[in-house]
């Protein structure tokens, strides 16, 4: 079984991001850009199917600028076979990632996409459930297990009310969380054979996909800050803040 | 125009987060359906169809839908969208598995966690962890929305009278089945419904220390939560989560003890209307959105505050 895993490019986890004042996005320039977290977990998740036997192929696909080919080649570090690098310089929307997903799962035939549950920039939690949609499959959301048991795949999903367990049809859309796994970091020897790993590139026009976004950006705001940094004393001062000041308890 | 909002039902029936999604619709305007699919659904039916702003509830009564499984509930939603000129969820983990499905069936780039309604079709939702504030407006025919629940207060559970229609089933895809749940159980209040929040963090350092949160906790009426570092490190379950991934909160007072306040965790409540932080490291973020930070010794601070608060309420 071949697993397709996307990978995104976004800003690292740990930058502080800056709203540009003109309100036309956040600040992308000369900011540290990583692999979006729970793509990484998905890659992990892939390498160690492939680590036990039940995956022989794993194929990592980034959709964005020239740049997200370093991200196909930290997955490839991770021990991913080999890349597809969808080229564009266009900023395209979950609906039209799904889409150049569809294509590529329609292409390469894989039992499995497992996909980030959720891009820490747009926030949106989409792509996975989207795609699924697209190719008529299951979807297992928010996974914190998954077991493949021959032509189905047993599912632990992170929900509200704790965890549910559902059993899905091959091929699936499996969207991760984050206690799927933890993944590793690449070796330096593993660094160095990801460099020899092919890369095929496309375009989401090749692939049939038209990037025009559906959604018009009018505006990115900071949002309202808060007054914060009052400490206090002790307990009874924070008691009594509380009863007499907040009136919160 | 005419809004279309999908009830979530759990084992109490409709939960309160499909109300602060008809609130998001009232926003909008027009006419008001609900939608609500499952099995024996006619008690959920009958005290839906007294929400406020409610016109019509559609019933779905199959047993595809009982246990919410997005493949069939997707394809339900999609036969009734298209008289629709939106239609909203609320963005629980339900919301958010079924309703990107529903939009791509039809074609549809959904709008995440709207917190505010512009207009009809321009919306505002939070991005990079809530650190930036978009206003995005649709060009799509039918508006596609999850709606967090923090953004719009719910609407009230009577006050209205909406006839009841049973719509037709579109069965099962045969694509899933349901295999068990493992739910958390708990007295106190559910996290998203809390007045009062008492969350812990990694400075916790093991799930038995939770029990001194939990007797504050249970002091304050409150519900109790936790940073991922606090699930990760397998203290607590993963529905206690809140934060830029887990649940999104927004109590009249949120208690943060031994939490730093990484922005993915400053995400999920710093639109609590009061926010304590107690930590040992004066320069732990999380002071920093505090209303009232104590620095100290959690250890000693948190029986002391729970002793303090039954002595001044007794």
């Amino acid at each position: 079984m071949k697993v397709l895993v996307p990978v995104k490019r976004v800003i690292d986890y740990n930058v502080k991001v800056r709203v540009k004042p003109d309100g036309s996005g956040v600040e992308t320039q000369n900011v540290k850009m990583s692999m979006n977290p729970f793509d990484e977990i998905s890659v992990e998740e892939a390498v160690r199917m492939k680590e036990a036997g039940v995956v022989d192929e794993v194929i990592a696909v980034s959709i964005g600028p020239q740049q997200a080919q370093e991200t196909i080649r930290t997955a490839l570090a991770m021990g991913a076979d080999r890349g597809i690098l969808v080229k564009t310089d266009d900023n395209l929307e979950p609906l039209a990632v799904a889409k150049c997903l569809k294509a590529l799962a329609d292409k390469e035939e894989p039992g499995m996409l497992i996909v980030g549950k959720q891009a820490i920039d747009d926030d949106s939690n989409q792509t996975g459930q989207m795609t699924a949609a697209l190719l008529g499959w299951a979807q297992a959301t928010f996974a914190s297990v998954i077991k493949v048991d021959g032509d189905h795949a047993q599912v632990t999903r992170e929900v509200d009310g704790g965890l549910e367990t559902i059993k899905v049809k091959l091929p699936v859309v499996v969207t991760s969380d984050l206690r799927l796994n933890e993944p590793r970091y690449a070796s330096l020897p593993n660094i160095m054979k990801a460099k020899k790993k092919p890369i095929d590139v496309t375009s989401p026009e090749e692939l049939g996909v038209d990037p025009a976004p559906r959604l018009q950006v009018l505006n990115v705001a900071e949002p309202p800050k808060r007054a914060g940094g009052t400490k206090v004393e002790d307990v009874a001062q924070l008691v009594d803040k509380l009863m007499n000041e907040a009136k919160v308890i | 125009m005419s809004v279309l909002v999908l009830a979530e039902l759990d084992e109490k029936g409709v939960v309160p987060q499909t109300r602060n999604a008809l609130a998001a619709a009232v926003a909008i305007g027009g006419d008001i359906h609900l939608l609500i699919a499952g099995q024996n659904v006619e008690a959920s039916a009958k005290a839906a169809a007294q929400y406020e702003g409610v016109s019509k509830v559609l019933t779905a009564d199959d047993a595809a839908y009982a246990t919410g499984l997005a493949e069939n509930v997707a394809e339900l939603v999609k036969s009734l969208a298209t008289d629709y000129s939106h239609v909203l969820v609320g963005a629980t983990s339900f919301g958010k598995n079924v309703m990107p499905r529903v939009a791509a069936l039809l074609d549809v780039q959904q709008i995440s966690e709207i917190t505010a309604v512009n207009d009809a079709d321009t919306f505002v939702r939070p991005i990079y962890a809530g650190n930036a504030l978009a206003t995005v407006k649709s060009k799509d025919a039918i508006k596609i929305i999850t709606v967090r629940a923090t953004g719009f207060d719910a609407v009230a559970e009577t006050g209205g009278s909406a006839s009841v229609e049973a719509v037709a089933s579109t069965g099962d895809a045969g694509l899933s089945s349901f295999v068990g749940r493992e739910l958390t159980k708990s007295e106190r209040p559910e996290l998203t419904q809390a007045g009062i929040i008492v969350s812990g963090g990694r400075g916790m350092g093991s799930g038995e220390n939770f029990s001194l949160l939990e007797a504050l906790a249970d002091e304050l009426g409150a519900a109790v939560g936790a940073s991922r570092a606090a699930v990760d490190a397998g203290f607590v379950p993963n529905d206690y989560q809140v934060g830029q991934t887990g649940k999104v909160v927004a109590p009249e007072l949120y208690i943060a003890v031994g939490i730093s306040g990484a922005i993915q965790h400053l995400a999920g409540m710093k639109d609590s209307k009061v926010i304590v932080a107690i930590n040992k490291d004066e320069e732990a973020p999380i002071f920093s959105v505090a209303d009232y930070g104590l620095v100290g010794d959690l250890f000693k601070i948190i029986p002391e505050l729970t002793a303090e608060i039954t002595k001044r309420k007794s």
